[in-house]
C-alpha cells in the first residue's frame, strides 16, 4: 500500500505530518511503540528539511511517501528538490558533549539513525530522496 | 501546541507541561524553563503527565539546561512521562542524565 502527502515548508505543518504518519501506520495495525518511534523519526527528518533546507519558506514543499510492504517492512521516501544532508554518514556526537556545550540542536539525526534500520540518500536529476526503512512488528 | 503553567507549591515551583513539544513549540518550553530558573528558585518539579509528544527540539531544551542546573545548584525533577515519551528519553540515554521519576510523590521526595 502506498500513501503520499505534499507538505508546505512550515514548522506548523509538523503536527499534520505526524498525524498522517500515525494514521497510515495505524491502518496496518503496527505496534504502538513502532508507530511512536517512526512518527518521531519522520518528524525529525522533515523538520530538518523544512528549517535548514528551506528556511521555513511556505512557498516550498516537500513530499512524503509511505509504502507498507507485506513483510512488514515500512519504507518512507521524503522527496525534495534541495540537496540533502547524508544522515547515514552523520557521525554521532557524544550526548555528554552536547550537554557540556549546552547545545539545543544536533540530536534529531541521532534519533533517526537509532530508530531506522536503513537510511539512503538517492540523488536523481531533479530531485533528492531520503529513503528510510524499518522492519516493524504488529500489535 | 504546548501549554506550560508555572505554579508555586511552597518549597518548590511546579511546571505543568501539557501538549506536544516539537520544532515549532520548543521555544515555549525554553522560555518557561529560562524564566523559572531566572526567578531564583532552586527546586523545580516538571509535571509531564500530559506531555503527549516530544521531539529532539524539546529534548534539546531539557539537555541544554543540565549544566546550568549544576552551576546554579538547582534541583530539577521530571515526573509522569508516558511510556512513549519515556522511550524517546531512553533512546538518547537522557534518562541517565536527567532526574526522572514516575509519580509526583517520588518527584517531591527527590527534591528534599
Amino acid at each position: 500500500m502506498n500513501y503520499s502527502y505534499k507538505i508546505p515548508c512550515r514548522k506548523e505543518k509538523l503536527r499534520d505530518i505526524r498525524g498522517f504518519v500515525k494514521e497510515v501506520l495505524n491502518k496496518h495495525s503496527i505496534s504502538e511503540i513502532d508507530v511512536s518511534t517512526l512518527v518521531l523519526a519522520i518528524d525529525e527528518v522533515c523538520a530538518n528539511l523544512i528549517i535548514h533546507g528551506h528556511g521555513c519558506n511556505p512557498k516550498d514543499s516537500i513530499e512524503l511517501e509511505i509504502k507498507v510492504a507485506g513483510d512488514l517492512r515500512v519504507e518512507f521516501n521524503i522527496i525534495d528538490s534541495v540537496d540533502m544532508f547524508d544522515i547515514s554518514a552523520y557521525k554521532e556526537p557524544k550526548i555528554e558533549d552536547v550537554v557540556r556545550k549546552q547545545r539545543k540542536g544536533g540530536i534529531g539525526l541521532i534519533l533517526v539513525k537509532r530508530i531506522m534500520d536503513d537510511i539512503q540518500i538517492i540523488k536523481e536529476s531533479k530531485k533528492n530522496i531520503c529513503r528510510l526503512t524499518k522492519k516493524v512488528e504488529l500489535r | 501546541m504546548v501549554d506550560i503553567k508555572r505554579i508555586n507549591e511552597g518549597d518548590y515551583e511546579l511546571l505543568r507541561v501539557v501538549g506536544e513539544v516539537d520544532a515549532s513549540s520548543s521555544i515555549e518550553l525554553d522560555s518557561a524553563i529560562n524564566e523559572a530558573i531566572g526567578s531564583g528558585g532552586k527546586k523545580f518539579l516538571a509535571d509531564c503527565s500530559n506531555l503527549d509528544y516530544i521531539s529532539s527540539a524539546g529534548l534539546g531544551v531539557f539537555m541544554s539546561y543540565i549544566e546550568e542546573f549544576k552551576k546554579r545548584n538547582i534541583t530539577f525533577v521530571i515526573y509522569g512521562l508516558n511510556e512513549k515519551v519515556q522511550n524517546v528519553f531512553e533512546i538518547l540515554g537522557l534518562d541517565q542524565l536527567l532526574v526522572i521519576h514516575s509519580t509526583k510523590e517520588e518527584g517531591q521526595t527527590a527534591l528534599k
